[in-house]
């Protein structure tokens, strides 16, 4: 985090924090390439913050080792690491402009007067916030104070960026406006990105990578198609999006992946069983699963009650229980819906076999 | 303030008895004072016309107000660092902060005025203490002098200094201050471009309560000023105690009541009361 204009590769080697007799960080090592984007995803409490905070300087780690760069950051202050940081609701100084918030940085690295007026002016315009530089950050909406935050975190090129929530305050329209710039910014300044959310669909619209955490332990890291097809345990699979859970008996690996008993119906499944053999969960995400009007011995199916829907527009979300009792929720084309409710309500919910995963059996 | 009506009318009764009590005992009487300024010994404006010629007023006036600007920066200026301490520090030095903040308030003003006078005195401890050690040969004139009462005055008035800077600290977001922090900036430039403007309205809160409470200082000036260091409570109790001149020394307390009231409303555009407490 050292060379300005130098995206940093960041290499995290067993960190660990407790405080008291909580544990908010266990023993996690993660390497964060240079240049890449990556999105540390969990719920509140699952460590990701803690993580931010320790890859700012601003926590101490219990235990374990950072490097930036190859060089060992682990006890050097924050001040001194000089990462970008882009708090939640901020943190920009009330009391200073736009356009001194934005050259704080630049003067705490003593730059001569016509750099920082130059660069300053330079990253106004980049973040489009040109017309504003002589307000406070109070006379500013929330979107606007979200840009001058990137901009102060931008302007003295750090050679990694941390991102806190930054978009938690913002509306939903803002947001998605706020998340396709800061993909452009990411693109623009290549720097590193590490980017804390509790949002789904945030972490999988804007990653290079994601990192899930859940009870202060990372759970997986993958490029976001492969953490959310291709989930490492149950916990990451729903805290991805909704997913179907159906139990399959006497798994066992069979031509080109597995096949097993679901609600008394063989299965096939393109993916590997390895580790997984006898009972298992078969997960399915609700857009990967069809209603068909009857039976097909080609396609992976079984029986199942519409019991209510949810019109959503462009489709309509229909939750059914199979005979065996689980409860399944598919997205489909709103006239199939209105027909499968229609018709006595019974219908055949089929999946190709190379959608869905399997999970051991009560897996966490 | 948010509440119920019948909330807003249990506090306005609660209130009642001190208004009264402020009514009756002050207001009115005051409104006497303000008589005699204006009709002793003649009715007129000729008392305001001394006042605003008489030199020995003049410079009681311009006497008050400069020790009160010193004692203000003296008071906020050493309140800050206790502040800060009580506010930011460990929890043992917060303990200690604190005592020393409420202590002062358990000692009367003229214990505290006597205490000063037997520290700073030709013989008291801090004369005799320098002289033993051989650093001076010939006793420092420390009270019964203008350095004296701007001593004991601050004493006083430090930890009332506190309040209004400890409410600015404390709802100052800690976030800005890490900010600064990430961006590159070492803890003194932190202190001095961010922590300390950011307490400005506890800055000026501060400065006016302790300019304010200066003003009207009688008791602490008296004993530690030994009547060489007059200011204006005493030029009026001497006004209607001793000369007895009652029109001049109503005149001369009415302008300090009208300024005093000028400061307060200026206090309060910056600070609101519950900042003082």
């Amino acid at each position: 985090m050292q060379q300005p204009g130098r995206a940093a590769e960041i290499k995290a080697n067993g960190i660990g924090k407790s405080f008291g007799s909580f544990r908010a960080l266990d023993n996690l090592s993660l390497d964060i390439g240079r240049g890449e984007f990556l999105t540390l995803l969990g719920p509140s409490g699952s460590g990701k913050t803690t993580f931010l905070m320790i890859l700012a300087g601003f926590v101490q780690p219990s235990e374990g080792k950072l490097f930036s760069d190859g060089v060992d950051i682990t006890n050097r202050p924050a001040e001194q690491r000089a990462a970008g940081m882009v708090f939640q609701g901020y943190a920009l100084f009330p009391h200073m402009s736009v356009e001194q918030n934005i050259a704080f940085p630049l003067r705490v690295r003593k730059k001569s007067a016509s750099e920082i007026k130059q660069r300053v002016g330079e990253m106004i315009e980049r973040v489009g916030l040109k017309g504003h530089e002589k307000k406070l950050p109070a006379q500013l909406s929330g979107g606007q104070q979200q840009r001058v935050a990137l901009a102060r975190a931008l302007v003295f090129e750090p050679g990694v960026l941390l991102l806190d929530e930054p978009f938690s305050a913002l509306d939903k329209s803002l947001r998605g406006q706020m998340q396709a710039e800061m993909k452009r910014l990411h693109q623009e300044t290549g720097t590193t990105f590490v980017f804390v959310t509790h949002d789904q669909s945030e972490a999988l619209a804007l990653s290079s990578r994601v990192a899930i955490f859940n009870h202060g332990k990372l759970l997986q890291v993958g490029r976001p198609d492969e953490v959310y097809d291709r989930p490492a345990n149950r916990f990451v699979a729903e805290f991805l999006g909704e997913i179907n859970m159906l139990p399959v008996k006497g798994v066992r690996p069979a031509d080109n992946g597995a096949t097993g008993l679901c609600e008394d119906r063989a299965v096939n499944m393109r993916c590997k069983a390895e580790a997984i053999k006898g009972d298992a969960i078969l997960a399915i995400r609700p857009e990967d699963m069809s209603i068909a009007p009857e039976a097909s011995v080609d396609e992976n199916g079984i029986a199942a009650t519409a019991v209510a829907s949810t019109y959503l527009g462009a489709a309509t979300k229909l939750d059914l229980t199979t005979r065996q009792g689980a409860k399944v929720t598919v997205s489909v084309p709103n006239e199939v819906a209105a027909a499968a409710l229609s018709k006595g309500n019974s219908v055949w919910l089929t999946w190709p076999a190379e959608k869905g995963f399997l999970l051991p059996d009560g897996g966490q | 303030m948010r509440g119920t009506l019948s909330d807003r009318m249990g506090a306005a009764l609660l209130m009642a008895p001190l208004l009264l009590f402020l009514i009756l005992a002050y207001a009115w009487p005051f409104l006497g004072v303000v008589k005699w300024s204006f009709t002793l010994p003649t009715p007129g404006l000729g008392q305001y016309h001394a006042l605003l010629t008489d030199d020995l007023v003049q410079s009681v006036f311009i006497r008050t107000l400069r020790i009160a600007a010193i004692v203000t920066g003296v008071s906020v200026t050493a309140a800050y660092a206790i502040t800060v301490v009580w506010v930011r520090g460990s929890p043992a030095q917060r303990v200690l902060a604190e005592f020393c903040i409420l202590v002062p308030f358990w000692i009367s003003v003229l214990t505290r005025a006597f205490g000063w006078v037997a520290l700073l005195s030709n013989r008291g401890l801090i004369n005799t203490w320098l002289q033993s050690i051989g650093f001076i040969s010939e006793p420092l004139t420390l009270v019964r002098n203008e350095f004296g009462v701007i001593v004991g005055m601050s004493h006083f008035l430090i930890p009332f200094a506190v309040f209004p800077l400890a409410s600015a600290m404390r709802s100052l977001d800690e976030r800005v201050l890490l900010a600064a922090r990430g961006l590159g900036s070492s803890r003194m430039r932190t202190f001095w471009t961010v922590f300390v403007p950011m307490t400005r309205s506890g800055i000026i809160g501060s400065a006016l309560i302790t300019f304010v409470f200066s003003l009207g200082f009688f008791v602490t000036p008296a004993i530690l000023g030994g009547g060489r260091s007059v200011m204006i409570a005493e030029l009026i109790y001497l006004r209607i105690f001793q000369s007895p001149d009652w029109g001049l020394g109503a005149a001369i307390s009415v302008v300090l009541v009208v300024f005093v009231g000028a400061l307060m409303a200026l206090l309060f555009r910056y600070v609101k009361p519950k900042q003082l407490v």
